[in-house]
């Protein structure tokens, strides 16, 4: 029965690792448009056109 | 030349004409075969440019995605027409960052509307070298581009934007810099947060609710209160930051909110569970604490449902054009808006805005002031002639010397008004408030009376619990929800039908109002529509096709929709020679027939004879072929379709009353729509009609203000539901509540009659949960409610208030005949 000391740092270990998942992917501007994504995957071409060049490479967030 | 002429008339309805084929580009019939290549159609050469563009770069998948998705080139653009983005004060306004070889802009495109679009636009790259990445976010209908300063530039990227069809919407506006980002990101932080710790106190609390400590030799309950009480701090601290806010605000301000015995109960949970962890006689009560928050915070977040392509407090700025032609001595320059000077002088050519008071200097102006004032007919003006800010020049190009700055012109004056100063969506009278004060009063009386009943009679123990049994049990959370979830679901549902809402609250508004104010032009009539009728002896097939031939040529709004009305199946035929007059008239030869069409001034400065009972007519054009009067099509405002069945029914439980800035002409006709109590004015200036509501509000009415354009700003502003009217979502609409789309308008008093029968469903909620409230109050002043069951109860009665208010909501949306799929 003490292995529950054990188990419950593990599991509120595992838990805060997806709620900063959650938070990191919030801070990340994931959830502002849901919509474009969705139509995005949906219209690739699979023809071997190159990707768009992100021109900034110093600062690749906004 | 006919004396007396034996009027016959004939009733063109505008119709389509009968296509040869639809252009593969964007689907539009083609009327020329000028825009041919091989088997494929054009319906112009625009649409077959871009066409051709597109496949030469290997982007046809975008007719693949979606055929016949582009979007029709009304006018061909220049890059000199964009000259002025690189002019480094404006390109600095509107480029989001740069860091000296890269730039970053992001711009509002109407024009997106399907998967092709996007696909398109985020392959800008393949079409010119120095745009890399390009995001589109589609409900915003904004992309974002990134591009090399050394490469290209900002004009570059904008003309080939708007040569693909994608013109971005570049107004003076759009150089106020960014918009504050809304309070959207910290709201979900905050709802993530409680649900997390809602799920995982949970899970500590289940093992004890089913009584895991008494068969366990370890005594588990004090370290799972110490987990539960980590856990709940920072949804305390953090998700219910809101709370505690709006409740000081309560206590600063005197005034009673919801939020005030939310904080009260919250307050009490946790005093109540912190006093049993340190006390070690049990676990507390952190799960109901965090479910709690949890619920509270699903309701504001479905409140918080906002239509993001949609903007509710748009001003003049947005309607102004970002730039003008400057002339400067010889040479013309593009200017920004904000550089302007009063004696500049200006080049407007067919279809610009003044941007402000001006008088003209050369050419002849032929203004339609029809989105100032509502005025529909156009106004002819010399050189000497004052033109005001906000008309549109048709026809030739103008110069004008500006006599006011832009922001004091007669149109733009209109939001120096107070009615603009103030903001009034903070009003605390809604039907959840009203009920809160009565609420918070009763609960105060009841658990300081159980306190003082059970202090009295000996018990201080029994006193204190009940105390706090009392401020849990009747915290308000199911009342809480009743209005998000009634209000939210009515707002959902309305959008789906192209009616939205700019908050929750309009809905309560619409529920009250009494008085339903109308603009004329744009409103009750179609701006674009116009019923087309022809007086004299009928015309021929062929002199038909001739007339539709010419006006075809023309830049004049009038011939163009007679052009539209009489289209059919007629193709155009070959112009020998054409002479346009500006807003005077036109002669033009086709096949075999020389045909004069123009106003009866014309005609008779021509020394042609005009009929006398023709001549008065306004809106009307004549027509001669061959020398031979053949008599005039009239055009006259149509009723939207369905329009007088609108008043009719609103005509029993409202006071109707019309607003137009047009003139008297059809007092008679509106007369006959309204009925004889109606209120009807005319020639009313954007002042007069802000006045006309102020008046009738403080005569005690609610007001509601229908109309649309610039010229209905201050009456919308100043209504207390002001209803826009717009042909197309998302095209421009001045500040207002509810933008609605121009079919709707007939559906008014259907969506009145919802807004009411939603208010009644948050009466029904409130009333739900009240009897739960009351129901956990007796029981709790009694000191008897074990915690526990106050905290099986909180959960139960939110979720059975929600389910309540959604489903009733949607059943009222059916039997008002609003629910289902959008059009």
């Amino acid at each position: 029965m003490s292995t529950i000391y054990l188990m419950i740092p593990v599991t509120l270990l595992i838990a805060s690792g997806f709620l900063i998942a959650y938070i990191w992917s919030v801070r990340d501007g994931q959830f502002e448009d849901t919509t474009t994504p969705a139509m995005r995957m949906l219209s690739d071409d699979n023809s071997s056109s190159p990707a768009a060049p992100d021109l900034n490479t110093k600062n690749k967030r906004n | 030349m006919a004396k007396s002429l034996p009027v016959n008339l004939v009733t063109f309805a505008p119709s389509p004409p009968l296509a040869v084929s639809a252009c593969i580009h964007c689907g539009l019939p083609c009327l020329t075969t000028a825009a041919t290549k091989g088997d494929k159609h054009f319906c112009c050469t625009g649409c077959q440019t871009v066409y051709e563009i597109l496949t030469e770069n290997g982007l046809t998948h975008f007719y693949e995605l979606n055929e016949k998705a582009g979007v029709q080139i009304k006018r061909p653009s220049r890059r000199e027409q964009f000259l002025f983005l690189d002019e480094p004060v404006i390109r600095e306004k509107l480029v989001d960052f740069r860091d000296g070889e890269t730039s970053r802009v992001t711009f509002t495109v109407p024009g997106i509307h399907c998967i092709a679009c996007v696909w398109l636009l985020e392959n800008l790259f393949h079409l010119k070298p120095g745009i890399g990445r390009s995001t589109v976010n589609f409900p915003k209908k904004e992309v974002a581009i990134q591009f090399a300063d050394a490469k290209i530039s900002l004009s570059e990227v904008v003309t080939l934007m708007a040569m693909l069809g994608y013109e971005p919407t570049l107004s003076f506006g759009s150089l106020e810099g960014a918009k504050p980002k809304p309070a959207f990101r910290k709201l979900i932080l905050q709802l993530g947060l409680a649900g997390f710790s809602f799920g995982n106190i949970m899970l500590f609390s289940i093992c004890l609710y089913n009584g895991l400590d008494s068969w366990s030799v370890l005594n588990l309950k004090p370290l799972f209160g110490y987990i539960s009480l980590a856990l709940a701090a920072p949804v305390v601290v953090y998700s219910a930051s809101d709370y505690w806010r709006s409740a000081r605000t309560c206590f600063r301000q005197r005034v009673l909110t919801i939020e005030l015995p939310i904080a009260v109960g919250i307050v009490a949970i946790l005093a109540q569970s912190c006093y049993e962890v340190f006390s070690k006689t049990g676990a507390g009560y952190f799960d109901s604490l965090c479910g709690l928050i949890f619920f509270l915070l699903i309701g504001r977040w479905f409140q918080q449902k906002s239509y993001e392509r949609l903007s509710f407090d748009r001003d003049y700025k947005a309607f102004f054009p970002l730039s003008v032609v400057r002339k400067n001595g010889d040479r013309d320059e593009t200017v920004p808006l904000s550089a302007l000077n009063v004696g500049d002088r200006l080049l407007l050519r067919n279809g610009e805005l003044i941007p402000a008071d001006a008088c003209i200097v050369s050419g002849k102006g032929v203004i339609d002031y029809s989105f100032v004032t509502g005025e529909s007919e156009l106004v002819e003006k010399g050189a000497g002639d004052l033109v005001y800010a906000g008309g549109q020049q048709t026809g030739i190009a103008i110069e004008v010397q500006m006599t006011k700055p832009v922001s004091q012109s007669y149109l733009t004056s209109l939001w120096s008004h107070e009615t603009f100063a103030k903001d009034r969506t903070d009003t605390f009278d809604t039907v959840l408030n009203r009920f809160t004060k009565r609420f918070t009063i009763t609960v105060s009386v009841v658990a300081l009376g159980a306190a003082a009943w059970w202090w009295a009679h000996g018990q201080p123990a029994v006193a204190l619990k009940a105390f706090t049994s009392v401020l849990i049990v009747a915290c308000p959370c199911a009342l809480a929800l009743s209005a998000p979830f009634a209000l939210g679901t009515a707002q959902r549902l309305l959008g789906r039908q192209q009616v939205f809402l700019k908050n929750q609250h309009t809905i309560e508004m619409l529920a009250k109002v009494n008085t339903v104010v109308f603009d004329k032009t744009g409103t009750l009539t179609a701006s674009g529509a116009a019923k087309v009728e022809f007086h004299g002896k009928p015309l021929s097939e062929a002199e038909e096709r001739g007339i539709y031939s010419i006006t075809r040529q023309s830049t004049h709004p009038l011939p163009i929709r007679i052009g539209e009305a009489i289209a059919r199946r007629h193709t155009p035929e070959t112009i020998l020679s054409f002479v346009e007059t500006p807003g005077k008239g036109m002669e033009a030869r086709v096949t075999g027939q020389t045909i004069w069409m123009g106003s009866a001034n014309w005609f008779v400065s021509r020394s042609a004879t005009v009929p006398a009972e023709l001549q008065s007519r306004g809106n009307s054009v004549h027509v001669a072929i061959n020398g031979q009067y053949r008599g005039s099509f009239t055009l006259e405002t149509a009723l939207r379709p369905d329009a007088d069945k609108l008043i009719t029914s609103l005509t029993t439980n409202y006071t109707l009353a019309l607003l137009s800035g047009d003139n008297e002409r059809e007092r008679v006709r509106f007369g006959e729509l309204f009925g004889a109590n109606a209120n009807l004015n005319f020639n009313q200036s954007p002042l007069n009609k802000l006045g006309f509501i102020h008046d009738l509000q403080k005569s005690g009415k609610t007001v509601m203000m229908v109309g649309d354009g610039l010229n209905d700003a201050g009456a919308l502003k100043q209504s207390d539901a002001g209803v826009a009217v717009v042909e197309n979502i998302g095209a421009f609409s001045p500040a207002s509540d509810v933008i609605i789309e121009a079919g709707n308008v007939p559906r008014l008093s259907q969506i009145m009659a919802f807004s009411k029968d939603a208010v009644r469903v948050v009466w029904l909620s409130i009333i739900l949960s009240s009897v739960y409230n009351f129901v956990g109050l007796g029981i709790a002043a009694s000191g008897r409610l074990a915690p526990v069951v106050c905290a099986v109860l909180m959960p139960i009665s939110s979720i059975t208030v929600v389910a309540f208010a959604c489903s009733a909501t949607h059943w009222l949306g059916r039997r008002h005949k609003l629910g289902g799929a959008p059009k």
